[in-house]
């Protein structure tokens, strides 16, 4: 990848981060944080933001940025209080941000007249306040040349319009200019590269060697430069050096010679140059005595103005290595005070109990990551493969070399939980894009509602998590546009207007668990089996409990707003959602209380790397079957196998007849034994339907690494992947709904499978 | 031998960028993603010159300035700014605390191979 | 095929019954011996099936079916190439390598125009060798997408 793309793709990645750090902590603000930190890090994630996208261009979103910093700035400063109205401001103002983004990310820009009502808001509450940064210019945007205090390209000669008579520079450092990391030679050279430079250095101010400071600073220089070099240019050069050193800049013939002693910076605008304290103030005049108690002094001031240490900052200088410098070294060690605080104990003073101990991380490639993953994986068959073959030649089975593998098993089972806890990640990263979406849907259903999150660091595999977004989205829209009721339905109901929304996160036997909950009006269970029935899926004369009514909500086709609104609306139903979640390997349940609310609960495996397995055998061949799928195992007698119609089987169990498949038949496997024979697994299907797949033989029950298929072959309807078995070869892993579907040609369109009593 | 430059800024980006531009230009790149560990990385590398930035958790760069300047060992090492600000308030206070010259972000790489260059001369 | 006259091809050369065909050898990752493979679903008759690559699931392409010779009954003295075409990773399944060859781009021969349908997609120059002819085959059209749906 070219670099500068690849370090693009690092700022979105880093804005994404960001955007999650700039909502949370404007929640905590909304939730009455005021303390700095939590203000600091909403700043500086809308700076860093700002930051980046002004390297790339971005610039309709550095100029949002910018305003929107701005008023940051002022919370910050404490100029500006971040009340509700303020904060609710700011996080739609983190929402449009993060649309930016999202369609810079896309290469596109949003353009500017969607933030026009949001900027004015944004700069309403500064109102009389002082833009701290109204001074800039707005930002340049591109690789526009920055401005440094060492000065610009040499300036071209020929263009100096002032043709007054030459200058002359006097320039007088103070210890603090070599402290900071400047020195004369370096400003002197620069000098010379706009023009020709005489220099005369004044060395009179040199004290006995007894009285010399190692640190202090006793030279001082005059330059003269033709009177055709622009005065900006030479400023430039002292920019960052002139409150250290006592400079005059001064045209030294003919009547312009116009000295000016203190420096306004060339970018500073004008009308803010008076409110900059006099940079010189308190240096000594020029040409006053230069004794050495003042340089002791102001550097002691210098110091205690750091709040770090009263001490005279430890002077190990080694200024004299530049040839003009003025300290001979010789006395150094005598009169310099012992060396001050070490660099670690003086961030804990400047920092204080604000410095929080930061998390030990390294950013990897994912490709990285899930390599080490494939390896490990290979290291797990490799191990099955070698145990198999000892036993088959004849090791003892407690023998020591049958324990040795046992350790090696245990191991390698060590090493690939590790390697799959890499790729596990909090969910917080999905959780924190719903404060958004209630505060969207709460908008547009007029209701109000709160979002409380749980467990926002229980941690799942990376793609689990991003797979996790859409259904949970879905499922929260759902939940406030038709779970919670309106806040006059609400009060009717003797309920706080708020609705609350409760999104949690744990682990669970292995698995991660995730519950949605409102407390909202619960399942109408009369209106959803009307239309159930209306819909033809279920007979009007089925009874069914409470529990398979609510799990009609599942069934495709279904849905029960009356007109379909744009939040739940667009044809998606929950069965989309529970056919995402089964396609992770999860399952989805819900428990409904007519009154009180609805709960839905996800369980979802903690990778999609590995995944426990049912191994049959059919005919020659040894497939997989999702654990998750499978509801029972049965060995069906014959008379409970029924036909129906010309090709259809059907399983009786217990009163209810399940549609039965025979899966070498389904997959065109030679398959040996009759219809009648094997062994029968009860899966649930698609529809939450249950199903009766026929297999020749159950091997066991196994975690198997997954393999794709599509990777080097394409996707095979009825097969959802591979995986590499203790012997080397390879077995196909079931997709059972893709199962269901080959067996089920145009045929049957869409017949319920649900309940055939 | 290369000039070692160390970068202390929080954003990974912004941190790759400075990478690329000062790797391009042969300089030792070592990085630092806050003040705290800034001050950690520069006991260790006894870098040429430092690039910070300002706004950055744990310790910002003025308070990245005023340790490093309060340590003896660092005395004259430059250090250069790198700020999206560029208000005078910001400037002073970074002067105050002992910064050798400022460069605003976004950054040319090449002005700011330049800059380092020049103040490490 | 490429018309640089000054080029030299490196190409691998094995038997499909009586007929010598050859792959240029910078498409080809590894030979190794026939393993068996697991069969696959709706696949078409010229895929024989997947197996365990170091880790990687690996169709098995059967060449000769591919090129329309009729199925390939594998045994311990068939191989497989193991072969890049675009971005997927596949095994063609052929009797044993016969020969590597060398040649200039000017002893590449257009393919005669015959009427079979196979030939005319896969063989894409011959190549004059002693008193033999050997059929360069393109790779790129083996695993078109289309063609694998179709036949799903």
């Amino acid at each position: 990848m070219d670099p500068m793309e690849e370090i693009k793709a690092t700022f979105f990645q880093e804005c994404d981060e960001l955007l999650a750090d700039l909502e949370s902590g404007l929640l905590e603000m909304e939730a009455g944080a005021t303390d700095p930190e939590t203000v600091n890090a909403v700043f500086r994630a809308v700076h860093s933001v700002k930051g980046g996208a002004g390297a790339f261009g971005l610039d309709t979103l550095v100029r949002f940025a910018h305003v929107f910093e701005t008023t940051l700035d002022a919370v910050r400063n404490q100029t500006l209080e971040a009340d509700a109205a303020v904060v609710r401001v700011m996080l739609r103002s983190a929402d449009r941000l993060s649309d930016h983004i999202t369609a810079a990310k896309a290469g596109e820009d949003l353009g500017e007249e969607g933030d026009q009502a949001l900027i004015q808001e944004l700069q309403a509450f500064l109102g009389d306040v002082e833009d701290d940064t109204a001074g800039d210019d707005m930002p340049d945007f591109g690789f526009k040349p920055m401005l440094i205090s060492l000065g610009d390209d040499p300036a071209p000669l020929e263009l100096a319009p002032v043709a007054n008579g030459p200058w002359e520079i006097i320039l007088r450092p103070q210890a603090a200019l070599y402290r900071n990391g400047n020195d004369p030679a370096v400003l002197l050279r620069e000098l010379a590269m706009l023009g020709q430079t005489t220099v005369t250095l004044d060395d009179s101010g040199v004290p006995d060697l007894n009285d010399l400071d190692a640190q202090g600073a006793y030279l001082c220089w005059t330059v003269s430069m033709p009177g055709t070099v622009e005065e900006d240019r030479i400023r430039e050069v002292f920019e960052f050096a002139d409150f250290d050193c006592d400079l005059t800049i001064r045209r030294s013939a003919g009547e312009g010679a116009n000295e000016i002693v203190e420096a306004p910076l060339p970018v500073l605008a004008v009308e803010e140059a008076p409110a900059v304290p006099e940079p010189l103030a308190d240096a000594p005049v020029e040409g006053e005595a230069f004794s050495l108690d003042a340089i002791l002094a102001m550097a002691r001031d210098a110091a205690a103005a750091t709040e770090l240490t009263g001490d005279v900052p430890a002077p190990q200088a080694d200024v004299s290595d530049v040839s003009q410098a003025p300290a001979p070294q010789g006395s150094a060690v005598e009169a310099s005070p012992p060396a001050s605080a070490p660099p670690r104990a003086a961030s804990e003073a400047s920092t204080g109990s604000s410095a929080t101990p930061t998390q030990q991380t390294i950013r990897v490639d994912l490709d990285r990551v899930d390599r080490l993953i494939d390896l490990v994986g290979e290291l797990v068959i490799n191990q099955a493969m070698l145990a198999q073959k000892v036993l088959e030649e004849g090791a003892a089975p407690s023998g020591s070399v049958a324990l040795g593998l046992d350790d090696l098993e245990q191991l390698t089972r060590e090493i690939q939980d590790s390697v799959m806890a890499i790729r596990a990640q909090p969910v917080k990263s999905v959780f924190q894009r719903m404060p958004r979406l209630v505060r969207e849907v709460a908008g547009m259903t007029g209701k109000s509602v709160r979002l409380v999150t749980e467990g926002e660091n229980t941690e799942v595999d990376k793609t689990v998590i991003e797979r996790l977004s859409d259904p949970l989205t879905h499922m929260i829209r759902n939940a406030i546009d038709h779970g919670l009721e309106t806040p006059e339905q609400r009060r009717e109901a003797g309920k706080p207007e708020e609705g609350t929304i409760r999104l949690a996160a744990l682990h669970r036997s292995g698995r991660i668990v995730i519950e949605i909950s409102d407390d909202g009006k619960g399942i109408d269970r009369t209106r959803v089996k009307a239309i159930a029935v209306e819909r033809g899926l279920i007979d009007a004369d089925a009874t069914l409990t409470d529990e398979e009514i609510d799990n009609l909500i599942f069934a495709p086709g279904f849905s029960t707003a009356s007109t379909i609104s744009d939040i739940s609306g667009r044809g998606v139903g929950m069965d989309v959602v529970k056919r995402s979640i089964q396609a992770l390997g999860g399952r989805i349940t819900i428990t409904s209380t007519p009154g009180k609310g609805s709960l839905f609960t996800l369980s979802l495996p903690l990778t999609l790397a590995v995944l426990d397995g049912m191994v049959v055998t059919v005919g020659d061949q040894t497939l997989v079957v999702p654990i998750t799928v499978i509801v029972e195992t049965l060995q069906p007698k014959a008379s409970d196998i029924r036909g129906l119609g010309p090709e259809g089987t059907v399983l009786a169990v217990r009163g209810s007849h399940v549609p039965m498949v025979d899966v070498g038949q389904a997959l065109k496997f030679p398959s040996q034994g009759n219809a009648r024979a094997g062994v029968t697994l009860l899966v649930e299907s698609e529809l939450g339907g249950l199903i009766a797949l026929r297999v020749d033989a159950i091997q066991g029950q196994r975690q198997v690494v997954i393999k794709s298929l599509e990777q080097n072959y394409r996707q095979v309807s009825g097969i959802a992947a591979a995986t590499i078995l203790g012997d080397g070869r390879v077995a196909l892993i079931l997709d059972v709904d893709g199962l269901v579907a080959t067996r089920r040609p145009a045929v049957a369109p869409q017949q319920p499978l649900a309940q055939a009593s | 031998m290369s000039m070692t430059v160390l970068t202390v800024d929080d954003s990974p980006t912004m941190r790759r960028m400075l990478r690329m531009a000062l790797e391009k230009a042969s300089f030792n790149v070592v990085q630092a993603d806050d003040g705290v560990q800034g001050l950690e990385v520069l006991a260790d590398s006894t870098p040429d010159v430092v690039i910070t930035d300002i706004n950055m958790p744990n310790l910002d760069g003025f308070g990245f300035i005023e340790a490093v300047r309060a340590d003896g060992r660092y005395t004259g090492m430059p250090i250069l700014v790198l700020s999206t600000e560029s208000s005078m308030d910001k400037k002073k206070r970074a002067r105050d605390a002992g910064a050798t010259g400022w460069i605003v972000k976004p950054f040319d790489p090449e002005k700011l191979v330049d800059a380092v260059r020049r103040v490490s001369a | 095929m490429t018309q640089d006259n000054d080029k030299t091809h490196e190409l691998i050369a094995f038997r499909i019954g009586a007929q010598q065909f050859c792959v240029d050898i910078r498409a080809v990752r590894e030979i190794r011996g026939w393993a068996m493979a697991t069969p696959l679903p709706q696949a078409p008759t010229w895929v024989k099936g997947v197996i365990n690559l170091r880790g990687t699931v690996l169709p098995i392409i059967d060449l000769g079916a591919r090129l329309g010779f009729g199925a390939t009954e594998p045994s311990q003295r068939h191989v497989i190439i193991v072969a890049r075409i675009g971005d997927k990773t596949v095994g063609l399944l052929v009797e044993a390598v016969s020969d590597i060859l060398t040649v200039g781009s000017e002893s590449i021969q257009p393919a005669p125009d015959v009427s079979c349908e196979a030939v005319r997609c896969f063989v894409k120059g011959v190549i004059a060798q002693e008193a033999d002819m050997i059929s360069l085959v393109s790779l790129d059209g083996i695993l078109p997408e289309a063609e694998l749906r179709e036949a799903a």
